[in-house]
């Protein structure tokens, strides 16, 4: 199966230069099919939002964080580009692990990207974008006697709802969600899941997630990092039907990772392999 | 010593401490506004009422010189020290400048902070003579502004620091530019931002020692931003040292209209600021 390529890293690493340098990402090619979820999996550390962060320069607005190799939107760079960043953030949205208002009413929260780029011709077409972005996320109903409240006032996950609405509403091409489920109650992280599930085949989504459940649920995609390194990233079924590495298998079978190499004990598989993970088997497709 | 018996002695001690800071404090109010609310009731006109020629003296006339005088010079003192804060915070928050930079413009903010206003007050007379200007409206502004600056910055700072990361975030994610995450970020942040403005306000409005050098403790109504100009709290220094029993009087009727603004600034700062706490994320919720 062939497809568009969407986003795709070329040699990305991100070192954080405080007060020690820690190597966040090492060297990353990876990439993010077009209308596909691509989720990113690997355990606590392993870079997942560092790398989700440099997927839409976001990394730009810290100190102490040096970026090198390369992110392509469309095979163009987004990096060595010529375009203002909050151009770029605007084609490759975030939304942030914690579900966060803006300190806006609801109407407003939808309606900000919009307005901050322009994209409207009058008042009544600002209104129908913010009703049908409230749809896309299956929050109108909840919300549609209330929209000048402050939103603020929503549960936690009608929050995350209303942020996939606000981050949808200025029209990215690449949709980049941080554990968006994590903070939520279970009904609630299921909502959202159901919402993301059908937004995926009309937006590219990528997704940090720490549920190895959650994402073979929801992905199209896995992507699977390990101490900031890619280890693997095959179609969600062959990820975990058929791990290509050792690690992955691991992984997925839920043990802890051994820190070293080659340390994994209780494998019997003949055809375990203990090579370091930077050198990824190519995928079987 | 049984643990319930030391509990006990514990809350007789914080119930004794509690009971002393609020009796005096009850004490100082409550004598002012009875004694000034007499001093009031008796003739409420000296509020609006310009000073006479001979007012120290013989208590003719009232004190609006002063009350204008404390309008003029903390209002607009409050509004150029606001945005200088404001910016500043927001410089100090940003990407704009490194962690390390903004921890030693706040040390320094602390140490201005904790400076004596009486500091500020010679520090602009120094400058009054070299440029060889005298007493005026205008360097009480001067004073009182620098006066409130470190306070509303570190205020404003704080309110900043603690608006979540997630909100600037958001808002960058959005695609907004510099300007406009920090106007977001101010408004997640508006009821602390607010309460700093207000305590700002609150300090300045209070202080006589800024402006007893620098706007020239006039006894007569203020007459323009190079005239000299006084203000309530050196006036009430002024009242009380008289030799005229109503004028002492009027001292206290003084400090009842300072001490009601203040209360009422306080006020209006707590009902601004839960305003606006229904829109800070997870103000009310969490």
């Amino acid at each position: 199966m062939s497809q568009q390529i969407a986003l795709r890293t070329d040699d990305l690493a991100v070192t954080y230069t405080g007060n020690r340098n820690v190597e966040a990402l090492k060297g990353v090619d990876v990439e993010f099919p077009e209308n596909r979820l691509t989720a990113i999996i690997g355990p606590s550390g392993c870079g997942k939002s560092t790398l989700l962060k440099s997927l839409n320069r976001l990394h730009d607005i810290q100190s102490n964080v040096d970026v090198s190799g390369d992110v392509l939107l469309e095979g163009r760079s987004i990096y060595d580009t010529d375009e203002p960043a909050p151009e770029i953030r605007r084609r490759i949205g975030y939304v942030p692990q914690t579900p966060t208002p803006l300190p806006l009413s609801i109407y407003e929260n939808v309606a900000y990207g919009v307005k901050i780029h322009g994209d409207y011709e009058s008042k009544s077409d600002l209104d129908d974008l913010v009703e049908s972005y409230l749809r896309k996320v299956n929050l109108w109903e909840e919300v549609r006697d209330r929209l000048e409240t402050p939103a603020a006032e929503l549960s936690t996950g009608q929050i995350q709802r209303l942020c996939l609405a606000r981050s949808l509403a200025v029209e990215p091409d690449v949709l980049l969600c941080d554990e968006v489920t994590s903070a939520l109650d279970p009904i609630s992280a299921e909502r959202v899941e159901e919402t993301l599930e059908s937004l995926k085949t009309e937006y590219t989504i990528v997704m940090v997630t720490h549920s190895m459940d959650q994402a073979r649920r929801l992905a199209d995609e896995v992507v699977f990092l390990y101490l900031g390194e890619l280890v693997e990233s095959n179609d969600t079924r062959s990820f975990f039907e058929n791990p290509q590495r050792e690690r992955t298998r691991s992984f997925v079978r839920g043990h802890t990772i051994a820190e070293t190499d080659g340390d994994e004990t209780n494998e019997n598989d003949a055809e375990a392999e203990s090579e370091p993970a930077d050198e990824p088997v190519p995928a079987e497709r | 010593m049984d643990r319930y018996v030391k509990q006990r002695l514990f809350g007789v001690l914080v119930r004794a401490a509690t009971a002393l800071v609020v009796g005096v404090m009850l004490l100082v109010v409550g004598v002012t506004i009875v004694r000034g609310g007499a001093a009031l009731l008796g003739d409420p006109s000296i509020v609006f009422t310009p000073p006479g020629s001979r007012y120290m003296l013989e208590g003719d006339g009232g004190f609006l010189h002063a009350v204008l005088g404390s309008i003029f010079i903390v209002g607009p003192a409050t509004v150029v020290s606001m945005v200088l804060a404001i910016s500043t915070a927001i410089y100090l928050q940003s990407d704009y400048s490194s962690e390390r930079f903004s921890d030693t413009v706040n040390m320094f903010l602390n140490v201005l902070w904790a400076t004596p206003p009486i500091v500020y007050g010679v520090f602009v007379l120094t400058v009054i003579i070299a440029v060889g200007a005298r007493t005026s409206l205008f360097f009480g502004i001067v004073a009182i502004a620098i006066f409130q600056y470190p306070i509303m910055t570190r205020y404003t700072d704080e309110a900043l620091r603690s608006a979540p990361e997630t909100v600037t975030e958001s808002a960058y994610g959005l695609g907004a530019t510099r300007f406009e995450t920090a106007r977001m970020t101010v408004r997640a942040a508006l009821p602390g931002v607010i309460a700093g403005i207000i305590m700002g306000f609150a300090r300045g409005i209070g202080d006589a020692a800024t402006v007893l050098f620098t706007a020239g403790r006039s006894t007569q109504m203020p007459a323009g931003l190079f005239e000299p100009a006084t203000t309530l709290p050196i006036l009430i220094f002024d009242q009380s040292t008289s030799f005229n029993a109503e004028v002492r009087s009027h001292a206290y009727a003084a400090s009842f209209v300072l001490i009601v603004a203040v209360l009422a600034l306080i006020f209006l700062s707590k009902l601004l600021a839960g305003r606006f706490a229904r829109y800070a994320p997870g103000g009310r919720h969490s």
